[in-house]
């Protein structure tokens, strides 16, 4: 008789437990959204039309913030963007996801250099002291410099380069700018290979290389990957910057113009779109990561 | 010429001013096909003794050598099982020992390296695991492949350091067991380093306490002439293993404490000195630049008894 009694109670607190996952997972976030959406258009301006005496229509601005553009306006101002986005009307008229791609083709180049560089240092100032007592003050330095800073040093170094000056002075802006979480996350990485492993190499007599490849480079890993997907952050971040100062078409560059033509939904459209390519690119880099993590 | 021997040798850690006395005139010579067991408590020095055998160790006076060389680095002739196994978690079994054996048998042919390895496997009962990575193992078959990789690089000298300690009491019962078989096959040299009287006697031809002295040194070694192979189940009724395991239980337990060199050390108090509650309310503290200073008034040292 009592497991019977129990069966609709279990059922019960099986659904209840659904629904609160349900809740937890979709509905709070759908909620936290809205609230945003509210508060933005709770604030954003508009305008009213009024006759005046002489009878024309005046046209008065509105709201908290007058120029702010609310979430409705946006929409039906960048709709030709989003729902053709991977249009090209005119060079600076053109998807928003074509933009997008423009960029990330030139985060990928600056962001690979930045892998290939930023690794082996890592490993270097992970491994040897001496290395670390002599490069690790000027990391320190350079580390906190901003893309801004570095973009005209990178287009006066790639001078002789003629009109390739300006790519490559961006390539290098996103190198410099995104290696440092790569170097410093895989020398902690390096330096916390358990003595073990290291113990197991020097019995079996391993070579360095050997050791290399098959100790530390697979004990280093799970953090190799933490600095890559921090680097893949900043390399995200630093393109914006950079079409900016170079003018090079991208997603950095529309919105600029965009606010240089008093388009300011194009902005908010642009901020957006940003937003959840990294988010994207953060999510494929995490999960990545994980797959190293696990082992 | 002792197959392996340790000649006065003394080992301590840590900078001058800090410094502690681990071992101290460590002698011990071990016959070629001997199974030595040292008895020790935890954290008296039985890790940095065997690891002057296997060569991470260095010794500050005196000498380890095997076959009359003076060790000086770690090397595949001497084999090493580690207390927390130490296999690499992104190689499975097979790829854990064929990494020992693909370096030590550089010359020998792709095949035979691979048969090299399975056999070892097998040895060890982990043949249905053998493509199992090591996260997916039970911690006494984790020591299973740990003992298969040492011994599949055919060192001259088995090197254990406290293999079983991990482990919960019936596998490690089991693991004894498997070892001790493996062992009347190869009668391959063993050290082996544990903290179980019992386990000693059960597995040794030969039980050297390390008696708890700061700094530790070996004491007189024990012969265990119980005939092989032992069966634990009739052994606990046997009176030699009764009197042996009295008298190295003796042996350790009065050996602590006695000979212990009392050593005191000053430390010096940190600078600052605690704020003093009972002026919270008078403002005090805002005329003042900085924390009171224990310099201030004076150094103060305390004395500490190891």
């Amino acid at each position: 008789m009592l497991p019977l009694l129990n069966c609709p109670s279990i059922n019960t607190a099986a659904a209840v437990k659904i629904s609160t996952d349900f809740l937890t997972k979709y509905i709070l976030p759908l909620l936290g959204i809205f609230a945003v959406l509210l508060i933005w258009t709770a604030v954003a301006g508009g305008v009213r039309e009024e006759k005046t005496a002489s009878g024309f229509t005046k046209k008065i601005k509105t709201g908290l913030i007058q120029d702010l553009p609310g979430p409705y306006e946006t929409w039906v101002k960048t709709k030709k963007y989003i729902v053709q986005p991977f249009a090209k009307r005119e060079e600076l008229d053109q998807g928003i996801l074509r933009f997008t791609w423009y960029s990330l083709i030139v985060v990928a180049k600056g962001y690979s250099i930045a892998l290939i560089i930023g690794t082996p240092i890592g490993f270097m100032l992970g491994l040897s002291k001496v290395f670390t007592r002599m490069f690790d003050p000027i990391i320190q330095i350079l580390r906190p410099v901003s893309p801004l800073a570095w973009m005209p040093l990178g287009v006066v170094l790639f001078m002789g380069a003629g009109k390739h000056a300006n790519d490559l002075g961006a390539l290098f802006t996103i190198a410099v700018c995104s290696m440092w979480p790569t170097v410093l996350n895989t020398a902690v990485g390096v330096r916390a290979v358990p003595q073990d492993y290291l113990n197991v190499a020097k019995v079996l007599k391993l070579s360095k290389w050997k050791t290399l490849w098959k100790v530390l480079v697979p004990a280093t890993l799970p953090y190799m990957f933490t600095g890559y997907r921090l680097s893949l952050g900043i390399a995200w971040l630093v393109i914006v910057a950079v079409e900016m100062l170079t003018g090079r078409i991208g997603i950095g560059n529309f919105l600029w113009n965009e606010y240089n033509n008093g388009l300011y939904t194009s902005i908010i459209l642009s901020i957006l779109t940003i937003g959840f390519v990294g988010w994207a690119l953060d999510r494929l880099m995490s999960l990545l990561e994980s797959r190293f993590k696990s082992i | 010429m002792s197959f392996i021997e340790i000649k006065d040798a003394s080992k301590g850690f840590g900078s001058p001013g800090n410094r502690t006395e681990v071992l101290r005139d460590i002698n011990l010579t071990v016959e070629r096909g001997e199974f030595v067991v040292i008895v020790g408590y935890s954290g008296s020095g039985k890790s940095t003794l065997i690891n002057l055998l296997s060569g991470l160790v260095k010794p500050d006076a005196g000498t380890a050598s095997i076959e009359g060389q003076v060790i000086t680095e770690p090397g595949p002739d001497r084999g090493l099982v580690f207390q927390n196994y130490s296999l690499l978690p992104w190689l499975t079994v097979t790829e854990n020992i064929a990494l020992a054996v693909d370096e030590v048998f550089k010359d020998w042919s792709k095949e035979k390296r691979a048969d090299h390895v399975a056999k070892y496997i097998a040895m060890v009962k982990l043949t249905p695991a053998a493509n199992k990575l090591p996260k997916e193992l039970s911690g006494g078959m984790r020591q299973r492949v740990s003992v298969a990789r040492t011994l599949a690089i055919e060192p001259k000298v088995l090197l254990m350091d406290e293999p079983l300690s991990a482990l919960d009491a019936l596998t490690r019962a089991q693991l004894q067991d498997e070892i001790a078989d493996i062992w009347l096959k190869n009668k391959t040299t063993v050290i082996w380093i544990t903290n179980d009287p019992d386990e000693a006697i059960l597995v040794a031809d030969r039980v050297i306490p390390l008696l708890p002295t700061s700094p530790a040194t070996l004491g007189e070694s024990i012969s265990v002439n119980i005939p092989r192979p032992r069966d634990r189940k009739l052994i606990n009724h046997e009176p030699e293993f009764k009197r042996l395991r009295a008298h190295l239980i003796t042996t350790l337990l009065d050996s602590k404490g006695k000979n212990k060199v009392k050593s005191s050390r000053k430390l010096s108090l940190p600078d600052i000195l605690p704020e003093d509650l009972n002026n919270l309310h008078n403002m005090e503290f805002i005329n003042r630049r900085g924390p009171k200073r224990r310099t201030d008034n004076q150094r103060e040292e305390v004395e500490v008894l190891a």
